[in-house]
């Protein structure tokens, strides 16, 4: 029976045959002729460089999509072993005051023009309501931007997280085509640094220093997330909107101490994840607007260009 | 005196030939110079984008992607008809194609060229170039992009090679005195061609095999930088036909991109021996042709989802219809696709040198008919007195678009009886409408799609919502095009633009099988 993995792998099979450039080394890693797991177009990097399988995606994903890294990326590694991170962003509770944004340029110095977490003004038709829509990066697990990058400069970790190497990407912005979300940001010009920036590293894992000609986007902090804190923008979330946790513990915390099933939370609120029919597998889930507490952003949603970028 | 004897080997058709390959005037030096000038433009242009950033053109974070990938998708279009319509008709057999097959894969060997810098020159780190071999993943489309492209480079490097070893031996001895660089150059490229049977018999059997290995390499290439697009989820782009769709956009283009280039070598090196009016009918009917393939799969491209208008794609299809890019659209389907088609057509229609008398097609009668008309429309449309609606300039605006049209449909017409008494310039106005046409609707493919995302574009900062190109967008483009008829020119002095042996055994295939080359054109 063709199954999508013995499709993958035929379809693999055949692609190997096409003496690619650079391929030698892709060859090498390819799991033919060995029982894999993982489809053999989407093998994932490790610090041992095995090939991991991510199991039990929701959605019927089987086998996330993850980046294939001739050599894994430096510094971050394979991510924390055994988490799987994910985001709850409670729409009933946002309420528009942009603190996430905020803390999110405040942490990372986020060059002019970029907002890795944006909120938008949505009302699906003329009928429905008008709400505040945070969009951070969703780091899909059936990641488009991570299929496409032609050098592993973005790539999934095994925790979840989709990184961006900004050592490595060259700047072709495929990345920044693919992804259905709008959540990458190109460094068209330098960004100018300010001098506290200056004393930073370039870090993948904080994300302070910035690249020209690069792209970047939310990573949802691995580097505060490693010391057991949360994410800025879900810290800074005034509200509390913001959960942030491990699908695998099945808990999440959000800015207010709360920690709640992630599961419950799901199932309770009618949780939805963004443009679920486009097969992304987004880590981010959404609960829908109902019973606010907070007044309505304008019936009238900005015009494209309006808003001031600091 | 030998020199002398060998001169007499040529037809003097053949010798004009050869002496384009030396001729140069005030006229060529200049239009060198002029290319070079361009292209030195296009790279100081280049320079202040690698000193300052992409920032310098008009793409943002919405609009990644704008002219330079447009250029990409349309020299790699234009680049796909030589090897192509060569190696289709060398298979056919059909006699015709002898004198134009060297200047059709030549355009695909320069275009090439050029349609592979552009993505070069889009990258934000031109730098980390070698990342693509030292990291590259097999998965991502650019990958793809890379190897078959430079599959296409070589196979078709060789497909225009290959068939010029005997000319370049022929050239080899016309040169026996000639400059010493040329002796050189002709010498090694001839790779010892003697035309011995046994040695004609390998280079027909290689031809054979490269044109049979061409085709689909040269069908693979277009479909896979369709592939860039098509492998995205957006709205616009998320589409099956790409491939066939670019495929054919891609053929037609660079069908055109021949019939130019025949014109201009002909009249450049009076090659009217060579390239006859039968030449410029039968390009002009595969134009008609591809042209009719290409509008089927535009039609289908845009019917279908217009159709359904589902949610996430209203925004693009109406932008393309009827909102800021539907006057570049339309531009595109009528000037770029229908006036072409109709301007192949319609002049060989039996009663088109009865127009020139008709009346209305004169200046005079016809600019009164049509101030009579618009002055009607005016009066209609106010339902007030007439010189209010002429103070109305919001009026006289929305008059702009019917006057520009009736006179263009008026000049169309009154034009017919030029272009039956000069089928070639027809073909050429044809063609350069095509090549107009087919550069804006690359950028109509790309372009709209950005402007609507799947989350509409909020928050972005003054200017970033809108796609404007930059000088320096323009001028890498101009240098481009500048690089790409420079190669050309310079190909045409170094190398016959037309096969001096193929064409030799044309007569040959002529007088003992006249009725296939001959064959009635429809
Ligand atoms: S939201 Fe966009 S950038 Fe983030 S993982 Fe998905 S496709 Fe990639
Ligand atoms: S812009 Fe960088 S991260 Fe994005 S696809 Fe290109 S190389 Fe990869």
């Amino acid at each position: 029976m063709l199954t999508r993995r013995t499709f993958l792998r035929t379809l693999a099979a055949g692609a190997a045959t096409l003496v690619p450039l650079g391929g030698g080394r892709f060859l090498r890693r390819l799991p033919l002729g060995r029982r894999s797991p993982v489809p053999a177009l989407v093998a994932a990097p490790t610090v041992d460089r095995t090939l991991v399988e991510l199991n039990g995606l929701t959605g019927g994903a089987g086998a996330a999509a993850v980046a294939y890294a001739a050599s894994p990326p430096q510094p971050t590694g394979p991510g924390i072993p055994g988490r799987r991170w994910v985001m709850v962003i409670d729409l009933a509770r946002c309420d528009g005051c942009r603190e996430c944004t905020r803390a999110c340029q405040g942490m990372h110095f986020t060059p002019a023009g970029q907002e890795w977490i944006r909120v938008y003004e949505l009302r699906d038709n003329e009928v429905a309501a008008p709400y505040w829509f945070p969009r951070p990066c969703m780091q899909c697990d059936n990641a488009p931007c991570v299929k496409v990058c032609p050098v592993s400069a973005a790539w999934k970790r095994e925790d979840g997280i989709v990184m961006q190497d900004t050592s490595r990407c060259i700047g072709c912005r495929f990345c920044i085509a693919a992804c259905p979300y709008g959540a990458r940001s190109f460094n068209w010009v330098q960004p100018p640094e300010t001098e506290a920036q200056q004393s930073l590293p370039y870090s993948d894992e904080w994300n302070q220093r910035h690249r020209k000609g690069t792209t970047e986007k939310c990573i949802f902090c691995p580097g505060l997330v490693k010391e057991g804190r949360l994410p800025a923008c879900v810290a800074a979330c005034p509200m509390g909107a913001i959960y942030f946790g491990d699908q695998e513990e099945d808990a999440v915390t959000n800015s207010q101490g709360e920690t709640v099933r992630f599961s419950e939370l799901i199932r309770q609120n009618a949780g939805y994840r963004f443009l679920e029919e486009l097969g992304t597998e987004p880590r981010v889930y959404y609960l829908p607007p109902r019973k606010r507490v907070y007044p309505a952003p304008p019936d009238e949603p900005q015009p494209a260009t309006r808003g001031v970028h600091p | 005196m030998i020199d002398g004897r060998r001169r007499q080997a040529f037809a003097p058709r053949e010798q004009r030939l050869l002496d384009s390959l030396q001729a140069t005037g005030p006229r060529y030096y200049a239009l060198v110079g002029g290319l070079v000038a361009i292209i030195l433009w296009g790279l100081i242009a280049y320079g202040v984008q690698l000193r300052y950033g992409l920032g310098v053109t008009g793409l943002r974070d919405n609009f990644m992607w704008g002219v330079y990938i447009t250029n990409f998708v349309f020299f790699i279009g234009v680049s796909h008809v030589g090897a192509l319509m060569s190696a289709i008709l060398r298979l056919t057999g059909a006699e015709w194609r002898r004198p134009i097959t060297r200047m059709a894969e030549a355009i695909t060997f320069a275009s090439l060229l050029m349609g592979a810098l552009m993505p070069f020159v889009d990258m934000g780190r031109p730098d980390r170039i070698l990342n693509l071999l030292l990291h590259g993943r097999l998965q991502s489309p650019i990958l793809w992009d890379i190897m078959s492209i430079t599959t296409y480079l070589t196979g078709s490097t060789l497909f225009l090679y290959v068939p010029m070893i005997p000319d370049i031996a022929l050239l080899r001895e016309h040169y026996a005195r000639g400059p010493a660089w040329r002796r050189r150059l002709y010498t090694i490229l001839a790779l010892g061609w003697r035309g011995t049977p046994g040695q004609k018999h390998q280079l027909e059997t290689i031809i054979g095999v490269l044109a049979v290995l061409i085709i689909p390499v040269a069908i693979s290439v277009h479909t896979v930088v369709s592939w860039i697009m098509a492998m995205t989820l957006r709205a616009g782009w998320n589409s099956t036909i790409f491939g066939p769709y670019f495929v054919s956009g891609a053929l037609f283009s660079g069908a055109a991109a021949v019939i130019t280039a025949m014109a201009a070598f002909r009249w450049a090196y009076h090659l009217e021996d060579y390239i006859t009016v039968r030449h410029f009918k039968r390009m002009g009917y595969l134009l008609i042709a591809l042209g009719l393939i290409y509008a089927y799969f535009t039609f289908n491209e845009y019917w279908t989802p217009l159709y359904k208008l589902a949610t996430h794609e209203r925004g693009y299809l109406s932008a393309v219809v009827s909102g800021p890019y539907a006057r570049i659209f339309w531009f595109t389907q009528i000037g770029g696709l229908l006036v072409p088609v109709l301007l192949l057509t319609l002049p060989t229609i039996s009663w088109v040198p009865r127009l020139q008398s008709a009346p209305l097609l004169q200046p005079r009668p016809a600019l009164a008919a049509l101030a009579a008309t618009l002055g009607l429309r005016v009066f209609v449309s106010s339902s007030g007195s007439p010189a209010a609606a002429l103070g109305d300039v919001a009026a006289l605006r929305a008059l702009l678009p019917w006057v520009l049209t009736a006179a263009g449909i008026w000049l169309f017409v009154a034009l017919l009886p030029f272009f039956r008494a000069r089928p070639i310039a027809a073909a050429v106005v044809a063609s350069l409408l095509v090549n107009v046409g087919a550069w804006l609707k690359r950028f109509v493919i790309i372009v709209p799609t950005l402007q609507y995302p799947f989350l509409p574009i909020r928050r972005a900062p003054v200017g970033w919502a809108v796609y404007r190109p930059t000088w320096v967008e323009w001028s890498i483009t101009a240098a481009a095009l500048a690089g790409f008829a420079l190669i050309y020119i310079l190909f045409s002095k170094l190398f016959p633009i037309v096969s001096i042996w193929e064409t030799r055994e044309e007569r040959g295939t002529e007088a003992s099988a006249g009725e296939v080359a001959h064959a009635p054109v429809p």
